[in-house]
């Protein structure tokens, strides 16, 4: 309907073409007000804020009145040797973690897509989908009630056995093996619906020739159910690189503590102590910009990639 | 021919094994934590293993009502989640609706705008120093309104109105002399519910179970959301934080449950809500997610 009429508007209010056309969508640029306020002052607002990577930033003086000092916060980030293990930690926790979460749920679909009974289908779907809804704090809740050597389950077990339970909770060498796990067991489920949504949309038809053909199953499987859902997985495989550099805040921070910090200590939670717990605004900003920098060229390359090997890529 | 029928016995059996123990791995830690926070600790102590409390103990629950902190944790959260929720959906239908009429001078402009912060945003510290600056610091507004609109909702909101509201009812309206707000709440509301309901349940599990915003924006303690109170209390293993009145002392004295029967009273009255409701949403968030897919 926009962009109708405009002129005899205009002509009947005597007004400038321009804010004839506004007046006549009043209502919808009034609708999208709300929106965009929000955008500029919970969005924009902090992405200007960034600049304070580049300043000495303090409180008093404010965002501008802080003294400049250009890349010196980068050149001291780069002389830090607990940046480079940070780096370290949060690369290896996020392949380490891709390499398991992302073939789980392929897995998982395509044996949900094998079963035939009905009923057996539907309640292993909603129990696979619940642990998505069960939050970060209650998985931590229930690895602690689980693990803990002192009242956990396998604790209280093993003692019964006369076995000393091994520190999972605080031993470094546990806790990569624990995210990844809590990982799949919180998402691989939930993201099995994007690829069983994919399987779905396969014509029939070529099942069913591939049977008269004497395809067994698994046959089909290969054959036929992943080349057509290859597309789906390229695009999630894409993103997935895309956010390489994020571990995202709440599941490393519900797992940390003084124990395992030396591999626990990823960008979200190094820029949270480094800010909000030693009130390092700048240079906590530089850490968190260099994160996202390094995200977004990873996120370019990776669609790049796609495009290459002739795939649709994210845009 | 015998060959064939074997392998597809093996695929068949190795699917329904392999799914059937995934689902179990799921919620059977769930159902440990129920029965658990209603045994008797001796009885977890004897056999840990156990599933079915050889006897009922609600002791946790009882001492459980008498933590204020839980109290106030209930209250932020479900202000937290019932307010969110509706802004969010207010915000999604009012923007979405514009936002369809490709034709509409400068709306593209303002997507691209909105687009663009999907892939950078300032980070954690300034949008810690923006909700000091703007005063809404330890207020339950820090729990709203950062991330009261995802983009990526919004994407979908916009597909699913493009999609499902034929043009021509819009139309028909505007000729029947209606204006642009009349077609969003006659024509475009009623039939977007269904997508609505579907947000709104994503929308309504996001404020329930986030943490981070109130670790970042609260430092009061009688604004914690549950979930934060279920961390000191659970993982950081801080009982004493409960509460010091002089009442709670004494019942810590007489009748308390174990610290560990009450770890698990607080895990399961912190999650019923959303164990309660889910199966009767399922069906629209698994619609909402195909939604998405549609898109691709």
């Amino acid at each position: 309907m926009a962009g109708t009429k405009t002129a005899a508007g205009s002509a009947r209010t005597g007004l400038h073409p321009a804010a004839a056309y506004a007046l006549r969508h009043k209502y919808l640029y009034l609708l999208l007000l709300p929106c965009v306020v929000y955008f500029i002052v919970f969005q924009y607002v902090p992405m200007y804020g960034v600049v304070i990577a580049f300043e000495d930033f303090n409180f008093v003086k404010g965002l501008t009145g802080s003294p400049w000092i250009g890349w010196d916060n980068f050149r001291y980030m780069f002389s830090l040797p607990d940046f480079y293990r940070v780096f370290w930690n949060s690369l290896a926790l996020s392949v380490l973690r891709l390499l398991f979460t992302f073939p789980v749920p392929i897995a998982l679909a395509l044996m949900l897509n094998e079963i035939r009974r009905l009923a057996f289908k539907r309640v292993s779907q909603t129990l696979i989908y619940l642990p998505y809804f069960v939050s970060w704090v209650v998985v931590g809740g229930l690895a602690v009630s689980f693990l803990s050597p002192t009242w956990g389950v396998l604790g209280v077990a093993l003692h019964r056995f006369g076995i000393e339970p091994p520190p999972f909770l605080t031993d470094p060498a546990y806790f990569r093996p624990l995210i990844v796990l809590s990982s799949v067991w919180k998402d691989s489920g939930w993201d099995t619906i994007i690829y069983l949504a994919a399987i779905a949309s396969i014509n029939p038809d070529l099942y069913e020739s591939a049977v008269i053909d004497g395809a067994n199953r698994f046959k089909r499987i290969v054959h036929i159910t992943l080349p057509s859902i290859r597309s789906t997985i390229v695009i999630l495989l894409i993103l997935r690189i895309g956010q390489l550099m994020s571990n995202g805040f709440e599941q490393v921070f519900i797992f940390q503590n003084g124990a395992n910090k030396t591999v626990s200590e990823v960008f979200e939670t190094y820029t949270y102590s480094l800010g909000l717990l030693s009130g390092r605004f700048s240079f906590a900003t530089t850490v968190g910009l260099f994160n996202s920098a390094i995200g977004l060229v990873l996120l370019y390359a990776a669609h790049r990639f796609a495009k290459r090997i002739g795939e649709d890529g994210i845009w | 021919m015998r060959k064939k029928q074997l392998d597809d016995w093996l695929v068949a059996g190795v699917s329904y094994a392999a799914v059937g123990l995934f689902a179990l791995v799921c919620v059977v830690p769930i159902l440990y934590v129920i029965s658990y926070s209603v045994m008797n600790y001796s009885d977890y102590l004897a056999n840990p293993f156990r599933l079915l409390p050889k006897r009922l103990d609600f002791g946790a629950y009882r001492q459980l009502l008498h933590f204020d902190l839980f109290y106030s944790g209930y209250k932020v959260t479900l202000l937290i989640t019932l307010a969110g929720t509706t802004l969010t959906l207010l915000l999604l239908l009012l923007s979405a609706y514009p936002l369809t009429k490709t034709r509409l001078k400068g709306r593209n402009a303002v997507l691209s705008f909105i687009v663009f912060t999907m892939f950078f945003n300032g980070g954690l510290i300034p949008n810690y120093l923006l909700v000091k600056w703007v005063g809404i610091y330890d207020t339950v507004w820090a729990l709203i309104l950062p991330g009261v609109i995802s983009v990526f909702n919004l994407l979908l909101m916009m597909t699913f109105i493009k999609t499902t509201v034929p043009e021509a009812l819009e139309e028909a309206a505007i000729v029947d002399g209606a204006n642009e707000l009349h077609v969003l709440f006659r024509v475009i509301l009623p039939l977007s519910l269904p997508a609505l309901a579907t947000f709104a349940i994503f929308s309504a599990v996001g404020y329930w179970n986030s943490y981070f915003a109130a670790t970042l924006y609260i430092s009061d303690r009688s604004l914690w959301p549950l979930q934060v109170v279920l961390r000191e209390l659970v993982v950081e293993n801080n009982m004493g934080m409960l509460g010091s009145s002089a009442q709670l002392q004494q019942m810590m004295a007489q009748t308390r449950s174990q610290p560990f029967t009450l770890k698990m009273a607080t895990i399961v009255v912190t999650t019923l809500p959303i164990l309660v409701v889910y199966p009767f949403l399922q069906r629209f968030f698994v619609k909402g997610m195909l939604l998405g897919s549609v898109k691709g």
